[in-house]
Protein backbone atom coordinates (compact mmCIF):
# COMPACT_ATOMS: atom_id res chain seq x y z
CA UNK A 1 0.00 0.00 0.00
CA UNK A 2 1.29 3.43 -0.90
CA UNK A 3 1.80 5.82 1.93
CA UNK A 4 0.59 9.36 1.69
CA UNK A 5 2.21 12.43 3.19
CA UNK A 6 0.40 13.44 6.34
CA UNK A 7 -0.19 17.08 5.58
CA UNK A 8 0.03 19.85 8.15
CA UNK A 9 -1.11 19.95 11.73
CA UNK A 10 -4.84 20.78 11.68
CA UNK A 11 -4.17 23.31 14.44
CA UNK A 12 -1.66 25.14 12.24
CA UNK A 13 -3.79 24.97 9.08
CA UNK A 14 -6.82 26.11 11.10
CA UNK A 15 -5.01 29.01 12.73
CA UNK A 16 -3.69 30.13 9.33
CA UNK A 17 -7.26 29.95 8.03
CA UNK A 18 -8.18 32.25 10.91
CA UNK A 19 -5.54 34.61 9.49
CA UNK A 20 -7.22 34.43 6.07
CA UNK A 21 -10.58 35.21 7.72
CA UNK A 22 -9.07 38.29 9.38
CA UNK A 23 -7.39 39.40 6.14
CA UNK A 24 -10.60 39.09 4.12
CA UNK A 25 -12.53 41.14 6.69
CA UNK A 26 -9.76 43.72 6.66
CA UNK A 27 -9.05 43.98 2.95
CA UNK A 28 -12.41 43.24 1.36
CA UNK A 29 -14.83 43.71 4.27
CA UNK A 30 -16.18 40.23 3.58
CA UNK A 31 -16.86 37.33 5.89
CA UNK A 32 -16.69 33.64 5.03
CA UNK A 33 -19.65 31.73 3.64
CA UNK A 34 -20.36 29.16 0.95
CA UNK A 35 -23.98 28.06 0.72
CA UNK A 36 -25.35 31.32 -0.75
CA UNK A 37 -23.15 30.68 -3.78
CA UNK A 38 -24.93 27.38 -4.42
CA UNK A 39 -28.22 29.33 -4.54
CA UNK A 40 -26.72 31.78 -7.02
CA UNK A 41 -25.46 28.99 -9.27
CA UNK A 42 -28.87 27.27 -9.07
CA UNK A 43 -30.53 30.56 -10.02
CA UNK A 44 -28.13 30.84 -12.95
CA UNK A 45 -28.91 27.30 -14.17
CA UNK A 46 -32.69 27.79 -13.81
CA UNK A 47 -32.41 31.10 -15.63
CA UNK A 48 -31.09 29.26 -18.68
CA UNK A 49 -34.40 27.40 -18.86
CA UNK A 50 -36.87 29.95 -17.59
CA UNK A 51 -35.51 33.44 -17.04
CA UNK A 52 -38.93 34.93 -16.50
CA UNK A 53 -39.83 32.55 -13.71
CA UNK A 54 -36.52 33.11 -11.89
CA UNK A 55 -37.08 36.85 -11.98
CA UNK A 56 -40.43 36.46 -10.21
CA UNK A 57 -39.21 34.19 -7.40
CA UNK A 58 -38.64 35.94 -4.09
CA UNK A 59 -35.75 33.75 -3.06
CA UNK A 60 -33.83 34.36 -6.26
CA UNK A 61 -34.51 38.06 -5.93
CA UNK A 62 -32.54 37.90 -2.67
CA UNK A 63 -29.87 35.57 -3.96
CA UNK A 64 -29.87 36.10 -7.70
CA UNK A 65 -27.72 34.64 -10.48
CA UNK A 66 -24.78 36.90 -9.82
CA UNK A 67 -21.06 36.23 -9.57
CA UNK A 68 -19.85 37.96 -6.42
CA UNK A 69 -16.97 37.75 -3.95
CA UNK A 70 -18.30 34.61 -2.32
CA UNK A 71 -18.94 32.70 -5.58
CA UNK A 72 -15.34 33.36 -6.54
CA UNK A 73 -14.19 32.27 -3.10
CA UNK A 74 -16.05 28.96 -3.37
CA UNK A 75 -14.52 28.41 -6.79
CA UNK A 76 -11.14 29.23 -5.27
CA UNK A 77 -11.53 26.42 -2.70
CA UNK A 78 -11.61 23.92 -5.57
CA UNK A 79 -8.47 25.41 -7.12
CA UNK A 80 -6.60 25.75 -3.81
CA UNK A 81 -7.30 22.16 -2.84
CA UNK A 82 -6.23 21.00 -6.30
CA UNK A 83 -2.95 22.91 -6.09
CA UNK A 84 -2.22 21.64 -2.58
CA UNK A 85 -3.00 18.00 -3.36
CA UNK A 86 -1.15 17.95 -6.69
CA UNK A 87 2.00 19.45 -5.20
CA UNK A 88 2.25 17.09 -2.21
CA UNK A 89 1.13 13.94 -3.96
CA UNK A 90 -2.11 13.50 -2.02
CA UNK A 91 -4.36 14.00 -5.06
CA UNK A 92 -6.20 10.78 -5.70
CA UNK A 93 -9.21 10.02 -7.85
CA UNK A 94 -11.56 8.16 -5.56
CA UNK A 95 -15.31 7.59 -5.90
CA UNK A 96 -16.01 5.69 -2.68
CA UNK A 97 -14.49 6.85 0.64
CA UNK A 98 -12.78 4.14 2.71
CA UNK A 99 -15.03 4.51 5.75
CA UNK A 100 -18.16 4.47 3.59
CA UNK A 101 -16.95 1.31 1.84
CA UNK A 102 -16.29 -0.45 5.13
CA UNK A 103 -19.89 0.11 6.16
CA UNK A 104 -21.96 0.31 2.97
CA UNK A 105 -19.85 -1.60 0.44
CA UNK A 106 -17.79 -0.70 -2.64
CA UNK A 107 -20.67 0.25 -4.99
CA UNK A 108 -19.90 3.54 -6.75
CA UNK A 109 -23.54 3.94 -7.78
CA UNK A 110 -24.79 3.52 -4.23
CA UNK A 111 -22.26 6.03 -2.88
CA UNK A 112 -23.04 8.53 -5.66
CA UNK A 113 -26.79 8.30 -5.04
CA UNK A 114 -26.40 8.81 -1.30
CA UNK A 115 -23.93 11.66 -1.81
CA UNK A 116 -26.57 13.32 -3.99
CA UNK A 117 -29.37 12.72 -1.48
CA UNK A 118 -27.19 13.89 1.41
CA UNK A 119 -26.39 17.01 -0.59
CA UNK A 120 -30.07 17.78 -1.13
CA UNK A 121 -30.92 17.36 2.56
CA UNK A 122 -27.85 19.28 3.74
CA UNK A 123 -28.43 22.27 1.47
CA UNK A 124 -32.14 22.40 2.34
CA UNK A 125 -31.15 22.54 6.01
CA UNK A 126 -28.36 25.04 5.45
CA UNK A 127 -30.58 27.48 3.57
CA UNK A 128 -33.40 27.06 6.09
CA UNK A 129 -30.94 27.81 8.90
CA UNK A 130 -29.50 30.65 6.81
CA UNK A 131 -26.01 29.29 6.12
CA UNK A 132 -23.47 26.48 6.36
CA UNK A 133 -20.44 25.81 8.61
CA UNK A 134 -18.44 28.41 6.68
CA UNK A 135 -21.09 31.13 7.05
CA UNK A 136 -22.20 30.37 10.59
CA UNK A 137 -18.96 29.03 12.00
CA UNK A 138 -16.19 30.92 10.23
CA UNK A 139 -18.39 33.96 9.50
CA UNK A 140 -20.99 34.46 12.23
CA UNK A 141 -19.50 32.74 15.27
CA UNK A 142 -16.22 34.52 14.60
CA UNK A 143 -18.22 37.74 15.06
CA UNK A 144 -19.84 36.34 18.23
CA UNK A 145 -23.32 36.18 16.66
CA UNK A 146 -25.89 34.28 18.72
CA UNK A 147 -27.13 32.69 15.48
CA UNK A 148 -23.64 31.29 14.83
CA UNK A 149 -23.50 29.51 18.17
CA UNK A 150 -27.03 28.05 17.89
CA UNK A 151 -26.54 26.80 14.34
CA UNK A 152 -23.04 25.35 14.83
CA UNK A 153 -24.26 23.41 17.87
CA UNK A 154 -27.23 22.10 15.84
CA UNK A 155 -25.02 21.16 12.86
CA UNK A 156 -22.90 18.96 15.10
CA UNK A 157 -25.86 17.66 17.17
CA UNK A 158 -27.79 16.56 14.06
CA UNK A 159 -24.66 15.16 12.45
CA UNK A 160 -23.41 13.25 15.49
CA UNK A 161 -26.81 11.70 16.18
CA UNK A 162 -27.46 10.67 12.59
CA UNK A 163 -23.91 9.45 11.85
CA UNK A 164 -24.06 7.23 14.90
CA UNK A 165 -27.46 5.88 13.81
CA UNK A 166 -26.32 4.92 10.32
CA UNK A 167 -23.02 3.50 11.55
CA UNK A 168 -24.59 1.55 14.40
CA UNK A 169 -23.27 -1.97 14.28
CA UNK A 170 -19.92 -0.68 13.09
CA UNK A 171 -18.01 -1.53 9.96
CA UNK A 172 -19.62 -4.63 8.53
CA UNK A 173 -17.78 -5.46 5.36
CA UNK B 1 -13.65 43.35 -10.45
CA UNK B 2 -11.08 43.60 -7.66
CA UNK B 3 -13.63 42.10 -5.25
CA UNK B 4 -13.90 39.06 -7.51
CA UNK B 5 -10.14 38.59 -7.68
CA UNK B 6 -9.93 39.09 -3.93
CA UNK B 7 -12.61 36.42 -3.46
CA UNK B 8 -10.77 34.01 -5.72
CA UNK B 9 -7.47 34.48 -3.90
CA UNK B 10 -9.18 34.11 -0.52
CA UNK B 11 -10.80 30.88 -1.72
CA UNK B 12 -7.53 29.49 -3.09
CA UNK B 13 -5.83 30.12 0.26
CA UNK B 14 -8.78 28.61 2.15
CA UNK B 15 -8.91 25.55 -0.12
CA UNK B 16 -5.13 25.10 0.12
CA UNK B 17 -5.26 25.18 3.93
CA UNK B 18 -8.33 22.92 4.12
CA UNK B 19 -6.53 20.35 2.00
CA UNK B 20 -3.24 20.69 3.90
CA UNK B 21 -5.15 20.13 7.15
CA UNK B 22 -6.66 17.02 5.48
CA UNK B 23 -10.14 18.11 6.57
CA UNK B 24 -11.97 17.95 3.23
CA UNK B 25 -12.36 14.17 3.28
CA UNK B 26 -15.42 12.08 4.04
CA UNK B 27 -13.45 9.93 6.46
CA UNK B 28 -12.41 13.00 8.47
CA UNK B 29 -15.85 14.63 8.47
CA UNK B 30 -17.82 11.51 9.36
CA UNK B 31 -14.98 10.41 11.64
CA UNK B 32 -15.63 13.56 13.68
CA UNK B 33 -19.39 12.98 13.73
CA UNK B 34 -18.75 9.42 14.95
CA UNK B 35 -16.44 10.93 17.59
CA UNK B 36 -13.51 8.85 16.33
CA UNK B 37 -11.25 11.47 14.73
CA UNK B 38 -11.26 15.09 15.80
CA UNK B 39 -9.11 16.50 12.97
CA UNK B 40 -11.87 18.75 11.65
CA UNK B 41 -12.74 19.95 15.14
CA UNK B 42 -9.11 20.95 15.69
CA UNK B 43 -9.04 22.80 12.37
CA UNK B 44 -12.47 24.43 12.70
CA UNK B 45 -12.04 25.74 16.23
CA UNK B 46 -8.43 26.85 15.64
CA UNK B 47 -9.73 28.94 12.74
CA UNK B 48 -12.66 30.29 14.77
CA UNK B 49 -10.61 31.22 17.85
CA UNK B 50 -7.93 32.94 15.77
CA UNK B 51 -10.49 34.69 13.59
CA UNK B 52 -12.52 35.76 16.61
CA UNK B 53 -9.65 37.60 18.26
CA UNK B 54 -8.46 39.27 15.05
CA UNK B 55 -11.91 40.29 13.83
CA UNK B 56 -12.76 41.75 17.26
CA UNK B 57 -9.72 44.01 16.96
CA UNK B 58 -10.79 45.08 13.45
CA UNK B 59 -14.31 45.85 14.71
CA UNK B 60 -12.95 47.69 17.74
CA UNK B 61 -10.92 50.08 15.61
CA UNK B 62 -13.62 50.39 12.97
CA UNK B 63 -11.40 48.81 10.31
CA UNK B 64 -14.08 46.28 9.33
CA UNK B 65 -17.82 46.60 9.80
CA UNK B 66 -19.63 43.76 11.58
CA UNK B 67 -22.09 41.75 9.50
CA UNK B 68 -24.16 39.74 11.96
CA UNK B 69 -26.42 37.01 10.57
CA UNK B 70 -29.82 37.40 12.28
CA UNK B 71 -31.01 34.97 14.92
CA UNK B 72 -34.19 33.16 13.88
CA UNK B 73 -34.38 30.54 16.60
CA UNK B 74 -36.88 28.21 14.85
CA UNK B 75 -35.14 28.21 11.47
CA UNK B 76 -31.65 28.12 13.03
CA UNK B 77 -32.43 25.01 15.09
CA UNK B 78 -34.57 23.10 12.57
CA UNK B 79 -32.34 23.98 9.63
CA UNK B 80 -29.20 23.22 11.62
CA UNK B 81 -30.44 19.76 12.60
CA UNK B 82 -31.59 18.94 9.04
CA UNK B 83 -28.17 20.05 7.79
CA UNK B 84 -26.58 17.66 10.29
CA UNK B 85 -28.58 14.71 8.93
CA UNK B 86 -27.54 15.48 5.36
CA UNK B 87 -23.95 16.08 6.49
CA UNK B 88 -23.77 12.62 8.09
CA UNK B 89 -24.87 11.08 4.76
CA UNK B 90 -22.74 13.06 2.32
CA UNK B 91 -19.72 13.56 4.57
CA UNK B 92 -18.89 16.94 3.06
CA UNK B 93 -20.18 20.42 3.81
CA UNK B 94 -20.76 22.99 1.05
CA UNK B 95 -17.27 24.50 1.29
CA UNK B 96 -15.40 21.24 1.72
CA UNK B 97 -17.30 19.53 -1.11
CA UNK B 98 -15.41 21.76 -3.56
CA UNK B 99 -12.18 21.02 -1.73
CA UNK B 100 -12.87 17.28 -1.86
CA UNK B 101 -13.50 17.47 -5.59
CA UNK B 102 -10.24 19.41 -5.92
CA UNK B 103 -8.25 16.53 -4.39
CA UNK B 104 -9.96 13.99 -6.64
CA UNK B 105 -12.87 12.76 -4.51
CA UNK B 106 -15.35 12.46 -7.34
CA UNK B 107 -18.30 11.43 -5.14
CA UNK B 108 -18.31 15.08 -4.07
CA UNK B 109 -19.43 15.95 -7.60
CA UNK B 110 -22.74 14.12 -7.05
CA UNK B 111 -22.99 15.76 -3.67
CA UNK B 112 -22.58 19.18 -5.25
CA UNK B 113 -25.35 18.40 -7.76
CA UNK B 114 -27.51 17.38 -4.79
CA UNK B 115 -26.71 20.67 -3.04
CA UNK B 116 -27.74 22.66 -6.11
CA UNK B 117 -30.97 20.65 -6.17
CA UNK B 118 -31.52 21.37 -2.48
CA UNK B 119 -31.06 25.07 -3.20
CA UNK B 120 -33.67 24.82 -5.97
CA UNK B 121 -36.13 23.16 -3.58
CA UNK B 122 -35.71 25.81 -0.89
CA UNK B 123 -36.31 28.52 -3.51
CA UNK B 124 -39.60 26.79 -4.45
CA UNK B 125 -40.87 26.45 -0.90
CA UNK B 126 -39.54 29.79 0.34
CA UNK B 127 -42.95 31.52 0.34
CA UNK B 128 -44.29 28.84 2.74
CA UNK B 129 -41.24 28.91 5.01
CA UNK B 130 -41.04 32.67 5.18
CA UNK B 131 -44.56 32.91 6.61
CA UNK B 132 -44.06 30.05 9.10
CA UNK B 133 -40.69 28.71 10.33
CA UNK B 134 -38.84 31.93 9.57
CA UNK B 135 -41.18 33.85 11.87
CA UNK B 136 -40.55 31.63 14.90
CA UNK B 137 -38.31 33.40 17.39
CA UNK B 138 -36.88 36.21 15.28
CA UNK B 139 -34.45 38.10 17.46
CA UNK B 140 -32.55 40.12 14.86
CA UNK B 141 -28.80 40.57 14.57
CA UNK B 142 -27.88 39.92 18.18
CA UNK B 143 -24.46 39.02 19.53
CA UNK B 144 -23.39 37.04 22.58
CA UNK B 145 -21.84 40.07 24.34
CA UNK B 146 -25.16 41.96 23.91
CA UNK B 147 -27.28 39.10 25.22
CA UNK B 148 -24.95 38.36 28.14
CA UNK B 149 -24.38 42.04 28.87
CA UNK B 150 -20.60 41.69 28.98
CA UNK B 151 -17.60 43.02 27.08
CA UNK B 152 -16.74 41.11 23.89
CA UNK B 153 -13.31 40.21 25.27
CA UNK B 154 -14.95 38.38 28.15
CA UNK B 155 -16.81 36.22 25.64
CA UNK B 156 -13.72 35.69 23.50
CA UNK B 157 -11.64 34.75 26.55
CA UNK B 158 -14.33 32.23 27.52
CA UNK B 159 -14.26 30.74 24.01
CA UNK B 160 -10.46 30.54 24.02
CA UNK B 161 -10.40 28.81 27.41
CA UNK B 162 -13.19 26.46 26.33
CA UNK B 163 -11.50 25.75 23.00
CA UNK B 164 -8.07 25.09 24.51
CA UNK B 165 -9.63 22.80 27.13
CA UNK B 166 -11.34 20.90 24.31
CA UNK B 167 -8.01 20.56 22.48
CA UNK B 168 -6.29 19.29 25.62
CA UNK B 169 -9.06 16.73 26.15
CA UNK B 170 -8.90 15.60 22.50
CA UNK B 171 -5.12 15.14 22.66
CA UNK B 172 -5.37 13.27 25.94
CA UNK B 173 -7.89 10.90 24.37
CA UNK B 174 -5.69 10.54 21.30
CA UNK B 175 -8.47 11.59 18.92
Amino acid sequence: METESRGWSPYLAGALTGGVIIASAWIAGNYFGASTSFVRVTAFIEQLFSAERVSTMDYFRWFGPRVDWQVMMVLGILIGSFISSMTDGSFKVKAVPDMWESRFGPSTVKRSVFAFVGGVVLMFGARLAGGCPSGYGLGALVQLAVSGLIVVVCFFAGGIIFANIIYRGGEKQ
Amino acid sequence: MSALINGLITGILFGFLLQKGRVVRYDMQVGALRLKDMTIVKFFFSAILTGMAGVAVLHHFGIARPLILPTNIGANIIGGLIFGIGWAIIGYCPGTSLGALGEGRVDAFWGILGMLTGAAIIAEVYPEISSTILTWGTEGSITLPQVLGVNEWVVITAFVIGGLSLFVWIEKKGL
